[in-house]
């Protein structure tokens, strides 16, 4: 019999961010007695990065906007290659889920009449995106923080105690879901503080960890984002999709060192920040693909008119999807015209004045301030594409966002797959968190509240598994069984930095067969170094050790992007080939599945041939007849085959 | 592109005890404290605890004390200080300490259970509500809080007196009352609830004797003291040190002013 | 760890090392690790307050030289007492008889005086410089206990606002001694002197300050749920908050402006100086 602690709970939500606390206020308001587990603070998660805002089609500043509009503009952001069901859904439900979260307290920007303003956005037909300055993702972590707390207050009225319906474990680290039989039982955390290890037992889990960039060596994201959660379900036995489409952000900061890869939001070109190379041009107007020749302007002079007169102009190319920005900035820069510290150049403070910037980008103007010494207001920016988002995930059903072929395991937001096809809008994350946050809380709460008496039971030897795997760092210097003596044990600092370095490197922004088959033999040989990762000192708050199991993860997905980008030989979206630099519509209709080699979770596989993945591909289900006819046909014979079209 | 060896003191050490240990570290260009504290964890001392998230300056997580002031790390560059200088680098000193530069900021979350929630008005439905933009000024300028708690380090209220902490909410959630009390469609004040009167009764609004150093620290540069604290003040007074303004409320049977 | 349901923290074994030293903080014996001049800032705010405390002192109770026609120095008007001296059309109304015996600045000094007492940016100043509550920030205060504003005698802080009526009025008379300034010794009307000048930014300074009180910004608006409802009353508001955002600025200000004031007439009256006719 373990030793660890043990509390029962309906639905465990894994992550804290804008999708696990929403999915946590569904749960526990459909009675549910939900737990949130967190690596950091309550209150820190990523999604406080998101500035530019949430796309809803509520149609506010231009009621021509409606969901169908933005179910248009997102299926053309992703390549035609998002779960379409998803991306119909999130249209549909955003605006209902943004009113939301103004009657628990959010304050967005105003229209002149007192709606929500939407402001512009890359890919957004409309302006679109309800905003609070350029700090949304704040603003939406914040409210649903609050509204946690309420109705902790509520439950402290009824109960005398805050916690008996709601309860957030934060600073704690799942390593293993368990498992009774295929279903989920439940999961094994340790607590960072105290390094004391616990279990939750809940018939259903939510996995909302967020994504993978942590992998990446330039990134905008935190610590936090080392794939737990696309591990976690592999572990579990579910299956992830698409992994090869990583979104990197056109414009991250380039200089100083310490905050390569922070992000500049795109509201900066949204509000009239255009891109020049060092010789002073606007390069983006080179760069306009041919599916998206005739919605964007062909000259500065109709660019620059489109952001006071948008029904009659079209918009600059700064502002097309930002896979194809990102693309073009890395192409003037391996051209010779980067900026000094290779990146190029973005510009605000020549197109509007002083005052305005420092009111509409407020957290921009204080980042360059503080962090690089630059003036936005009176100098440019220097920026450079950086990894921002995975569009791939955990496999998902639509409607229920339950992870297919684990019964009980749900995930939503950017841990889930799917919804943004090949490429993601930006605004439609926060939203798309917010839709399917609800959907899995919702789910995982009548799942968990529908079993009748057969609550899966935990099983002790999955615990005491799930122990040794924590605690092997500690013990680190004597050789594992099987393994050859004498050799010393890593520093998990240093093979994290060799990963982030071989996937920037290898499986970055533009990739080549050769450079990926050498990402997956150096990943293979971290992994075999990464079991010798050993740790100084004792469990209580030790980043060593933390880091260490992080690890696990990152090879793991790190392993499933190289190897869907290998396989996947054609250009779209996040995924770009430099040996197959087109879209491929025969393409369109497939996706690629990674599961665990080893189905009962074991990670003996150190071969890098067959590696821990199996890659598998899929055809998708076609996009539904009343959905297609949104679209004209000129557009949809850039996307679909021959024969998809004559169905 | 140049670089020097700094010298650091980091203090070490859990609830039992501890002190400033000494480092020599390298710098380079452009960096800030919370890099050279990655540093050190990635070179010297893998153990060395500390909470950090965005790196920059939007989710309030690397709170410490710098050469004796509360800052964050990620947002305090190295070329504010002397090559030659020894830069200290603390826990926040107001909280209990955990390990090396993490606290135990349980206070705070407790304090904010304790501020009644956004009231909604019963009448209007999700997407039914207006609000104007000056009306929303005040308190977005409050929600630009990033919860890094170095006003509720700093504020001698509870830094010097544990034994005040009971009683006080500290600044961030003073703030958050006066938030809520300026929110235009907050209708707490329907259900019996008022947060000019609990600012002081409840909250410990009467501790605060307005030294701003919670407005010195913030690093969103939120007024707190002028836009928040004191305006709840002038509020709390309005309740119940008054007896003009309560005449007229009596009078004018006016529930909520304006 | 769960959100906030850790323990409180148990009774402080060693009381008499409290605040910064409590057993469960950083161990850390030095009160503040502070390496800047922290001191500066409330060492020079205390000696500036106190000189002006020495001054006001013994102008208040020097009663005399305090009129020089046509002006009336500032710590003495109006004069409410029969032993004013004369001022012809001056606010010298006799509302005290002849009973008060001292020095008639006495009586109206209260109001000022109450008004930057219980102002909240002098509130700052001398609980930092005076009473080190705290000395500086993030340094240690050297007090056991702190109940701040919460009771008797700080609670009468509350009152600030009735000063703020007190000091529009006495603002106003200073207004009306200033219009009086443009006379000559004679008391025709039509001139100028410098010490009409001195009375002019004088006045300016103490209506700044008195207006960028906190609160004046609370009434004449700050109060309001809905700014959109009353436009006359949001522009006054943001006007008043524009310059309550220099309230310590004016505040010291409109301090140095009003003891100026007062020494010129002190000058003028003594006869060390003569007052330059303009016109």
């Amino acid at each position: 019999m373990s030793v660890v602690d043990r509390q029962e709970w309906d639905v465990v939500v894994v992550g804290a961010g804008g999708a696990g606390l929403r999915a946590a206020i569904e749960a526990r308001e459909r009675g549910a007695r939900t737990a949130v587990i967190c690596k950091s603070l309550f209150g820190k998660a990523h999604t406080v990065m998101a500035e530019g805002g949430i796309a809803a089609a509520m149609g506010n500043v231009n009621s021509g906007d409606n969901w169908q509009v933005h179910f248009r503009d997102t299926m053309r952001g992703g390549k035609f290659l998002n779960q379409w069901r998803m991306a119909e859904l999130h249209a549909q439900e955003a605006p209902q889920r943004v009113w939301e979260l103004e009657t628990w307290g959010a304050l967005f920007d105003r229209t002149k009449d007192g709606r929500i303003s939407q402001r512009n956005f890359g890919g957004h037909e409309y302006p679109r995106l309800a905003h609070v300055g350029d700090r949304t993702g704040l603003e939406l972590i914040r409210t649903l923080q609050q509204k946690i707390v309420s109705l902790q207050q509520e439950d402290h009225r009824e109960t005398g105690d805050y916690e008996s319906r709601l309860k957030v474990f934060q600073e704690c680290t799942v390593t293993r879901i368990l498992k009774d039989g295929s279903r989920v039982s439940g999961v094994f955390a340790y607590d960072r503080e105290t390094g004391r290890f616990f279990v939750l037992q809940a018939p259903s889990v939510v996995i909302a960890t967020g994504g993978i960039g942590k992998s990446f060596k330039v990134t905008s994201n935190s610590w936090e984002y080392t794939g737990d959660g696309h591990a976690l379900a592999l572990l579990a036995g579910a299956p992830l999709l698409n992994m090869e489409f990583v979104q990197f952000h056109p414009t991250g900061m380039v200089w100083p060192p310490s905050v390569k890869g922070i992000l500049v939001t795109e509201s900066v070109r949204g509000d009239g920040g255009v891109l020049r190379n060092s010789e002073g041009k606007r390069f983006m107007f080179d760069y306009i693909p041919d599916v998206f020749k005739e919605k964007y302007a062909q000259s500065e002079d109709e660019g620059d008119r489109w952001y006071e007169d948008p029904d009659h102009n079209r918009r600059p190319p700064e502002l097309l999807p930002r896979d194809e920005v990102a693309r073009a900035i890395n192409a003037e820069v391996k051209a010779g015209r980067g900026s000094p510290h290779g990146g190029v150049f973005l510009d605000v403070s020549t197109r509007m004045p002083a005052e305005v910037i420092r009111r509409r980008l407020p957290s921009m103007y204080h980042q360059f301030k503080e962090l690089a010494d630059v003036d936005i207001t009176a100098e440019p920016m220097e920026v450079g594409p950086t990894c921002h988002y995975v569009m791939g995930g955990i496999a998902v059903e639509s409607d229920t966002a339950a992870a297919r072929g684990v019964p009980g395991l749900y995930a939503a937001g950017e841990v889930a797959g799917g919804m943004h096809g090949s490429n993601r809008l930006g605004g439609n994350s926060l939203s798309d968190l917010l839709v399917f946050g609800r959907r899995a809380g919702w789910h995982a709460a009548e799942y968990a509240t529908g079993l009748a008496g057969g609550r899966p039971v935990v099983d002790d030897t999955q615990i005491d598994a799930a122990s040794a795997e924590a605690l092997r760092p500690f013990s680190a210097e004597g050789p594992a069984p099987g393994e050859e003596d004498g050799k010393p044990p890593e520093n998990p600092y240093t093979l994290h930095q060799e990963l982030q370095q071989t996937m920037n490197d290898l499986v970055g922004i533009i990739r080549r067969e050769a450079e990926m088959e050498q990402a997956l033999e150096k990943l293979a040989d971290l992994r075999v170094r990464a079991r010798r990762a050993g740790v100084e000192g004792h469990r209580q708050f030790n980043p060593g050790w933390h880091l260490a199991l992080d690890l696990r993860n990152m090879l793991l997905v790190s392993e499933c992007v190289a190897r869907a980008a290998l396989e996947r030989t054609e250009s779209r979206g996040g995924h770009t080939r430099e040996d197959h630099p087109t879209m491929d519509r025969d393409w369109r209709r497939i996706n690629l599945i990674c599961r665990l080699t080893d189905p009962t979770g074991g990670l003996a596989a150190t071969d890098p041939v067959r590696g821990q993945i199996d890659l598998t591909r899929e055809t998708t289900e076609p996009v539904r007849a009343d959905l297609l006819a949104l679209f004209d046909k000129e557009e949809l014979v850039k996307y679909l085959t021959e024969e998809e079209l004559y169905e | 592109m140049s670089s020097y060896d700094a010298h650091f003191k980091v203090w070490r050490g859990d609830a039992e005890g501890g002190g400033l240990e000494d480092f020599k570290v390298e710098v380079n260009d452009g960096e800030v404290v919370l890099d050279i504290i990655h540093r050190l964890q990635a070179t010297q001392t893998p153990d060395l605890a500390v909470r950090w998230n965005c790196k920059a300056g939007k989710c309030g997580s690397c709170s410490a004390e710098i050469n004796g002031r509360p800052r964050l790390m990620c947002m305090t560059r190295m070329s504010v200080f002397s090559r030659e200088e020894t830069i200290t680098v603390t826990p926040l000193r107001a909280f209990p300490v955990v390990r090396d530069l993490v606290t135990d900021v349980g206070f705070n979350y407790t304090k904010a259970r304790e501020v009644p929630a956004f009231v909604p008005p019963e009448k209007l439905g999700p997407g039914e509500y207006r609000m104007m933009q000056e009306d929303v000024d005040r308190s977005q300028e409050f929600r630009k809080c990033i919860e890094c708690f170095l006003c509720q380090d700093t504020c001698h209220v509870v830094r010097d007196h544990e034994e005040n902490k009971p009683a006080f909410a500290g600044p961030r959630f003073l703030m958050r009352v006066a938030e809520l009390d300026m929110h235009p469609l907050d209708a707490a004040g329907e259900t019996g609830l008022d947060r000019k009167k609990t600012a002081q009764d409840e909250h410990g609004l009467g501790y605060c004797n307005i030294t701003k150093c919670c407005t010195e620290v913030c690093p969103e540069g939120i007024k707190i003291t002028d836009n928040a604290l004191i305006p709840l003040k002038e509020r709390a007074v309005d309740r119940k040190y008054d007896p003009l303004v309560w005449l007229g409320d009596k009078i004018l049977r006016r529930g909520s002013s304006g | 760890m769960a959100t906030g349901t850790e323990p409180p923290a148990t009774e402080d074994p060693h009381p008499s090392r409290g605040g910064v030293r409590t057993t469960t903080r950083a161990a850390i014996d030095a009160p503040h690790l502070r390496t800047d001049r922290w001191w500066l800032a409330p060492a020079a705010t205390a000696a500036g307050l106190l000189a002006f405390i020495v001054y006001s002192t013994w102008r208040a109770f020097a009663d005399t030289d305090y009129y020089a026609a046509p002006y009336v120095s500032p710590f003495y008007s109006p004069c409410l007492a029969e032993r004013c001296e004369p001022m012809r059309h001056g606010p010298n109304w006799e509302i005290f008889g002849s009973w008060w015996g001292i020095s008639p600045a006495i009586i109206i000094l209260i109001f000022p005086l109450g008004f930057r007492l219980t102002c909240y940016y002098y509130r700052k100043a001398y609980y930092r410089g005076f009473w080190a509550s705290p000395p500086a920030c993030a340094v240690a205060e050297p007090h056991k206990k702190y109940t701040g504003e919460t009771r008797f005698p700080l609670v009468l802080q509350n009152i600030h606002r009735y000063f703020f009526y007190a000091a529009i009025v006495v603002a106003g008379i200073l207004t009306y001694d200033t219009v009086l300034a443009f006379r000559d010794e004679h008391y025709a009307w039509g001139h100028m002197g410098l010490g009409t000048l001195v009375f002019l930014v004088n006045i300016v300074l103490i209506w700044a300050y008195t207006l960028s009180c906190h609160s004046c910004r609370h009434i004449v608006g700050g109060k309001l749920k809905h700014f959109s409802k009353h436009p006359v009353r949001y522009k006054a508001w943001q006007l008043v908050g524009k310059l309550n955002a220099r309230h310590m600025a004016l505040a010291w200000a409109s301090l140095v402006s009003v003891a100026l004031a007062d020494f010129y007439v002190y000058l003028v009256a003594s006869g060390a100086f003569d007052d330059p006719r303009l016109f």
